[in-house]
């Protein structure tokens, strides 16, 4: 019980962070990718913020033995860099530049009620899909 | 460097590791949303609902900030949808192959000090801001 409520309140978190950092805003994101245009730091700021709060976190957290509530951490520990990492990560940013929606954001945009952010997440449900698609094919 | 919003984009930023830090601390889960989002697809029994509950945070999370305070930005409109697709295109199946997204490799990955995750970071941004480049200085978009 306690593990539901605590993923409930850790989505909370986030996508009132998400909200509250503007990063719902597609035009905001795009403008800190915007380098050689009208340049807004704010997504470093964010990005900032959100590492040394998780940097505590992670410090305080590991070297427990088990997770507060849960039986295991699931926490990936390849160290490997190859290539559907570097283009996927790649591809992604590409997208992301183009549309301005990382996944996190798009979800919490859907609070907008606008068609924009629910036409993205159900493209990128698919794209995900379509990626499974390739990789079950092997 | 106009709409500069340092102290709501800190403000926000610490939420979000927070949110993060919480996941971790209590369900020994990594916050990497693209990552729950794909995890929730056919899984072994046991898996969806956290996963489900924490989306749902994220909807009602943003939700409550949209929905009682006045929104700081106007929503952006009539942006083209065959882009909008595209780009959920992308994002979705770029996300899936490259293990993470914005949230698992930038907020979570590198407070881990993931030398993945510091390179997918820095491959996002890049192709993120090349293709912004692209189209905003070569296009005209």
């Amino acid at each position: 019980m306690g593990l539901y409520l605590a993923s409930l309140l850790a989505g909370l978190l986030m996508g009132s962070g998400l909200a509250i950092a503007q990063m719902i805003n597609p035009e905001k994101v795009i403008a800190f990718l915007d380098f050689a245009g009208n340049w807004d730091p704010s997504l470093a700021v964010v990005l900032c913020a959100a590492l040394a709060v998780s940097f505590i976190g992670y410090r305080l957290t590991i070297g427990r033995d088990q997770p507060l509530l849960a039986n295991a951490f699931h926490i990936p520990d390849r160290r490997d860099i190859d290539m559907p990492l570097v283009a996927g990560a790649a591809i992604f940013g590409i997208g992301w530049g183009l549309g301005g929606y990382c996944p996190g954001p798009a979800i919490g945009a859907l609070s907008l009620g606008l068609w924009e952010p629910l036409m993205f997440v159900a493209a990128m449900l698919v794209g995900s899909f379509l990626y499974g698609l390739l990789t079950r094919q092997r | 460097m106009e709409n500069f919003t340092p102290y709501s984009a800190a403000a926000g930023g610490a939420l979000i590791g927070l949110g993060a830090a919480l996941l971790l601390f209590f369900n020994g889960r990594i916050a990497g949303i693209s990552g729950i989002i794909n995890g929730s697809l056919p899984q072994p029994k046991g898996d969806t609902l956290w996963r489900i509950l924490f989306i749902a945070g994220l909807v009602l999370g943003a939700g409550a900030v949209v929905w009682t305070t006045p929104l700081a930005f106007i929503p952006r409109t009539g942006f083209s949808p065959i882009l909008v697709i595209a780009a959920g295109l992308l994002v979705g199946f770029g996300t899936r192959m490259g293990s993470g997204c914005t949230s698992g490799h930038g907020v979570c990955g590198l407070a881990r000090m993931s030398p993945r995750s510091l390179i997918a970071t820095l491959t996002f941004v890049a192709t993120g801001a090349v293709t912004v480049f692209i189209v905003r200085q070569v296009v005209g978009g």
